[in-house]
């Protein structure tokens, strides 16, 4: 336990009467990406902002490669890379300037600052952007220089809060498959997210986080199992049929289908055969089908089973627990 | 303590290097002094009496000051929109001096307050101001207080800058609560003409001490105790805001 990059032990931390974490627990293994998975306000950012010595915990101890994030702030920075949720680059400065600013506050010789600056930029594909003002990118490209400033002094500990909230499908890709290509070089990372699917994608383990609390541990894997793998979904032309349908889908599904108005939700955990499947057996059953289709879990599944409420999509940080849904 | 020397020097390379690249900040330095002293000469100065004294070179010590107490705008402009787009999240966990980021600011903002002096000078020459009874050590001496003064007022801004959640709020806290206090002191007018109650307050007012010192070096107005009085009072500001704004950066978080 003791040589994971990074412990997290009954970090708590309040502002005013909010409480921002409650006594959360986690640790990354060297090398592996952790995802820490969670809506709006559930206390991810703080978590970062505490292991990347921006704030200081009310209790609890965090340690990030082998130091403490209190005591040994100082000597820490030198050992971990941050992107935030705000694309922290200097807009004024063209891309190559950016790069340049932060290896030189590493304390990296000039000449060695422009090298690496020039190494990213050609690796982030901003080599054409390099020249330009940051104020005139697009917002993948802005994070992309952002993520790239984090990695200047190949930090060994990688924190990268919330890479994609705010980009188009497209950009996101984009970002994900930089996050990819980079975290194979052995850092250890830990990513916050509030999408399941980016989690999913990127990290080993994923620890889900909710009101300041960790309510799941696991892989994905572990974590789908958990609230049912997939999901078919059969909109019916015909309430009246329902019973026969979910007598149909039963064959198909690991858990007895429940309904939702003209809705059937069966939870399967094979995808491969399991529309043509159903499709034959509703069928053979005279079952008109409006729509069928097979879902992956969300976010919103996960908390839905985890918590009986929903991951709502609320925007603002800190103002959101009024409305939960009883189970 | 060579790496706080290094940092600063990146810090305030960076800062001077957006100076061209946002033409409008560049205009406020220029324009707005020149503005503020044809403003005073032409269009108050004849209804403004200074005995002894042309208008024009009572006026151009007191607006100096004022011009140069402001050009430290900068940092606190710079500063919230800094702290607004994350950049101050990224300097402090970077391993660099918990001082460069105010320490660049106010260090580039001398360079531009530089600037603004030869730009205030060219115009106010150009509008008939003389130095009068001075000596080349005298008129040094003076330029050597407006800076330091300036640089006492970077850190002020600073700590405004770090408080403000937008540069629009530090926008407004400075010009609701600073700039008035340039106008009730001896800047523009002399103090002696003001009614009781105010007079006392501009004489107590350290903008009428650094005016009336810049006047003393350079148009040979009577020293008073007003040239180490106004050294006393950018020392004293220094001392106080620095630390406060050093203090208020180790905490300071995004939004």
């Amino acid at each position: 336990m003791t040589d994971d990059a990074i412990v997290v032990e009954g970090l708590e931390k309040s502002y005013g009467n909010v409480r921002a974490l409650c006594g959360i627990d986690f640790a990354a293994r060297p090398g592996s990406v952790l995802g820490l998975l969670g809506p709006n306000g559930a206390g991810k950012t703080t978590a970062v902002r505490i292991l990347t010595t921006l704030l200081e915990p009310d209790g609890g101890t965090a340690r990030v490669a082998g130091l403490d994030v209190v005591k040994d702030a100082a000597a820490l920075r030198a050992k971990i890379g941050l992107a935030g949720q705000y694309a922290a680059v200097d807009e004024n400065l063209t891309g190559f300037e950016n790069l340049e600013m932060v290896g030189e506050l590493y304390h990296l010789p000039r000449a060695q600052a422009r090298a690496r600056a020039d190494e990213l930029l050609e690796q982030f594909d901003l080599v054409e952007a390099a020249k330009r003002p940051a104020k005139t990118y697009s917002g993948g490209m802005r994070r992309r220089l952002d993520l790239a400033a984090a990695l200047v002094y190949r930090p060994p500990v990688l924190f990268l809060d919330e890479p994609t909230t705010g980009l188009d499908p497209r950009s996101r890709l984009g970002m994900w498959e930089t996050i990819e290509s980079r975290t194979e070089e052995g850092s250890t990372v830990l990513l916050t997210t509030q999408y399941l699917e980016e989690a999913d994608r990127l990290a080993d383990r994923i620890v889900v986080i909710d009101h300041g609390n960790v309510i799941a541990e696991g892989t994905s894997d572990e974590l789908k199992d958990q609230v049912g793998g997939e999901r078919l979904e059969v909109v019916l032309e015909d309430v009246g049929d329902c019973e026969a349908a979910v007598a149909a889908l039963a064959e198909v599904a690991d858990e007895r289908p429940r309904l939702e108005g003209k809705t059937v939700l069966a939870p399967v955990r094979r995808r491969s055969g399991v529309i043509a499947d159903a499709v034959l057996r509703l069928h053979s059953a005279g079952v008109g089908i409006d729509d069928i289709s097979l879902r992956r879990p969300t976010l919103d599944d996960v908390f839905l089973y985890l918590t009986g409420h929903r991951a709502e999509e609320d925007p603002e940080e800190q103002s959101e627990p009024v409305e939960e849904v009883a189970a | 303590m060579s790496s706080n020397v290094s940092d600063t020097l990146v810090l305030a390379r960076r800062n001077l290097k957006r100076i061209p690249r946002q033409p409008d900040l560049l205009i406020a330095y220029t324009i707005q002094p020149v503005m503020f002293v044809l403003l005073f000469v032409y269009v108050f100065g004849g209804a403004i009496s200074t005995p002894g004294f042309d208008y024009v070179d009572f006026l151009m010590p007191g607006i100096i000051v004022q011009s140069i107490a402001f050009g430290g705008f900068v940092t606190a402009l710079g500063l919230s929109e800094d702290v607004k787009k994350g950049l101050i999240d990224r300097f402090r966990s970077l391993p660099m001096s918990r001082a460069a980021v105010l320490a660049g600011r106010t260090f580039s903002d001398i360079l531009l307050n530089c600037l603004s002096l030869v730009v205030l000078f060219a115009v106010g020459f150009a509008a008939g101001f003389n130095f009068i009874d001075t000596t080349v050590g005298q008129v040094i001496l003076g330029l050597v207080l407006v800076l330091l003064m300036g640089y006492a007022f970077s850190w002020i801004f600073a700590l405004v800058g770090l408080f403000s959640s937008s540069p629009e709020t530090a926008n407004s806290i400075g010009f609701t609560l600073i700039f008035p206090l340039t106008f009730a002191s001896s800047v523009f007018v002399p103090a002696a003409t003001m009614p009781d109650g105010l007079r006392q307050f501009a004489e107590a007012n350290p903008f009428t001490t650094w005016s009336d010192a810049v006047r003393s070096l350079w148009i040979g107005t009577p020293p008073h105790t007003d040239v180490w009085m106004s050294f006393v009072w950018c020392g004293a500001l220094i001392v106080i805001f620095a630390p406060l704004a050093v203090a208020r950066y180790r905490k300071v978080a995004a939004r």
